[in-house]
């Protein structure tokens, strides 16, 4: 406040009544914007550009080093449709969409029992979610291990008199399958750990005024519960989807994508990085974008989410 | 009532059996991390107990030429810069949508909800160009400037809690003569607290265990944070299991403290992050 036009002279009263000294009317429009500079810049930056960027390199052949780069239409939308090994990778998502379903209906399960008087409760629920907090490297290795022959598994079975030395990454099925159960076995934790906060966010005289009309738990779990935890529901379905879609960590550490285990962002990162086909790259991202907020939409019109809005 | 003590029962096995699931990969890991060569030889299983349950060699040697020390003082540079900034910029941010009415604000905040339904993931082949662009590409600023460019989650939880802070506040200053810049240093950043604890530790704990965007930008062997270092793990080691399991263990075991240390805050902070 070290304006000096005569009307503010007196008491710097900021609130002051309607027509404002132009100077200050200019600041005072321009503060929010010095506070969202940084902000927004950083948003344009790193977000929208490469957004923008990546739409127009799809329509070329660059190479993402050379100065040249000629526009070839949409030839890389059809090779990436047309060459069916590149196309592949996306039945690799299925096993991780399989997977989320599993995921799901057991990270419910687990809230829901744990969300009632149980023994050594929060000793179950700090193991059930410790897993979402570990690096994705060291459950990669972990999981190596794990699936290794003479590893952690075969052990296990051997204990119950099961004896063989299955190559549990070998074979594309048990391979993407065995993935598949590593990321169950990471990401279970989260949506327990969602779903518990929202079922304890459900008045405890619902379930009381339940008991008294005789519901049993599962009437309970399914004309309370669900529906009272119905927005993190299907915000967890979205997430699932669009996580099985971009899985990239676990198989690129445990198998680099070999054995049928290649999902698209793997491809993709491939194809920039080690076979500088950016255009190409570019291509196979617009549509894995596309494909995530067109599943984003749908779920925003069948479920619509009053508590979408910032403002 | 037998039925009930029979349902009891079964929630028990279920809880016991995932229990089991959890920990049992874990543990072989362990276990396997305090073996010798020797032993690992010996072919027993992964679950048989190492002679000596105090044999830190492994580690000694994960730590050593796994470059662990390294490692953990590029994450913490990062973390610090990274965290330090998402602080920052989401409350800038929030306390610019919330307490100012200015134009073009309803398209401010649409680019910055939008932007949370881009996945990183597919936008890293032109936002490499980008950043290699500035002269970034493997220096630790790299990943600095990415965490801190686009986190739409923290952003919202300070919006959640600058809406909580009644503008009487800011209203009491503006009439002490308190500028925008001063209310919010000295009233908004503080009461703040809450939500800087809450973004402080789901942003770290994404930083410290983010493998993609330093293995794209930090090739260079001396720029490994403990994700990339820890992957590099697999030549030199090779088949080395008690290595890189102690590797593994190195990696796991500061996150297993700080999360027995603030567990109430880490299932708060999730669930506040992740329900946005």
């Amino acid at each position: 406040m070290t304006d000096t036009t005569a009307r503010t002279a007196a008491p710097p009263v900021a609130a002051a009544p309607a027509p404002a000294p132009r100077r200050a009317r200019v600041r005072r429009g321009l503060t929010p914007w010095l506070f969202l500079l940084a902000p927004l810049a950083l948003l344009i930056t790193f977000t929208y550009v490469p957004v923008a960027n990546m739409v127009a390199y799809s329509f070329t052949d660059w190479d993402g080093v050379s100065p040249e780069l000629r526009y070839t239409g949409a030839h890389n939308y059809a090779e990436l449709f047309t060459r069916p090994e590149l196309f592949e990778v996306f039945f690799v998502s299925g096993y991780y969409l399989a997977a989320s379903a599993v995921q799901i209906a057991a990270a419910l399960y687990f809230a829901t029992v744990l969300s009632f008087d149980v023994r050594f409760r929060n000793f179950f629920k700090g193991v059930l979610f410790f897993p979402y907090l570990i690096n994705g490297v060291a459950i990669g290795f972990v999981f190596l291990y794990f699936f290794q022959d003479g590893g952690t598994l075969d052990s296990v079975l051997a204990l119950f008199g099961h004896h063989s030395s299955h190559a549990w990454l070998g074979t594309p099925v048990s391979a993407n399958t065995s993935l598949a159960g590593v990321s169950v076995w990471r990401y279970l934790g989260l949506n327990f750990v969602l779903f518990l906060g929202a079922i304890q966010s459900i008045p405890g005289e619902l379930y009381e005024a339940a008991e008294l009309d005789g519901a049993n738990r599962w009437q309970q779990f399914r004309h309370i519960i669900v529906p009272g935890i119905k927005p993190v529901l299907t915000l967890t379905v979205i997430l699932s989807v669009s996580g099985s879609l971009a899985a990239f960590e676990i198989p690129y550490i445990m198998t680099g994508g070999a054995t049928g285990t290649e999902t698209f962002v793997i491809q993709t990162v491939k194809l920039a990085f080690q076979f500088n086909k950016t255009g190409l790259a570019s291509a196979a991202a617009v549509v894995l974008l596309l494909i995530v907020l067109a599943v984003t939409w749908a779920q925003r019109r069948l479920v619509p989410d009053d508590r979408v809005d910032l403002v | 009532m037998t039925r009930r003590i029979v349902a009891r029962t079964l929630v028990y096995v279920s809880l016991a059996a995932a229990s089991v699931v959890v920990l049992l990969p874990l543990g072989a890991v362990l276990l396997t991390s305090l073996k010798t060569p020797e032993e690992m030889a010996d072919d027993g299983g992964a679950l048989t107990l190492p002679g000596d349950l105090l044999n830190f060699a492994n580690y000694a040697t994960a730590f050593q030429d796994g470059r662990m020390l390294s490692a953990f003082g590029n994450t913490a540079f990062i973390l610090f810069f990274a965290v330090g900034g998402t602080v920052l910029i989401g409350s800038m941010t929030a306390y610019a949508i919330d307490r100012f009415t200015f134009r073009f604000k309803k398209l401010v905040v649409t680019l910055f909800l939008v932007a949370a339904l881009v996945p990183g993931v597919t936008t890293q082949v032109a936002t490499f160009q980008i950043v290699n662009s500035f002269g970034l590409f493997d220096t630790r600023w790299a990943p600095i400037a990415l965490y801190m460019g686009t986190d739409i989650v923290s952003i919202y939880i300070f919006l959640q809690f600058v809406r909580s802070i009644p503008v009487s506040l800011d209203e009491a200053a503006r009439l002490d003569g308190a500028n925008s810049f001063t209310i919010y240093r000295k009233i908004i950043f503080p009461l703040l607290k809450p939500a800087i604890a809450t973004v402080v530790i789901v942003k770290g704990i994404t930083v410290y265990n983010d493998f993609y965007i330093p293995f794209l930008y930090m090739p260079s062997d001396d720029l490994g944070v403990i994700s990339t270092s820890l992957f590099r793990f697999r030549g030199p080691f090779g088949a080395h299991w008690e290595t890189i399991s102690a590797g593994a263990v190195l990696v796991i075991l500061p996150t297993l403290v700080v999360f027995l240390f603030l567990q109430r805050f880490i299932y708060n902070g999730f669930m506040k992050g992740a329900t946005r």
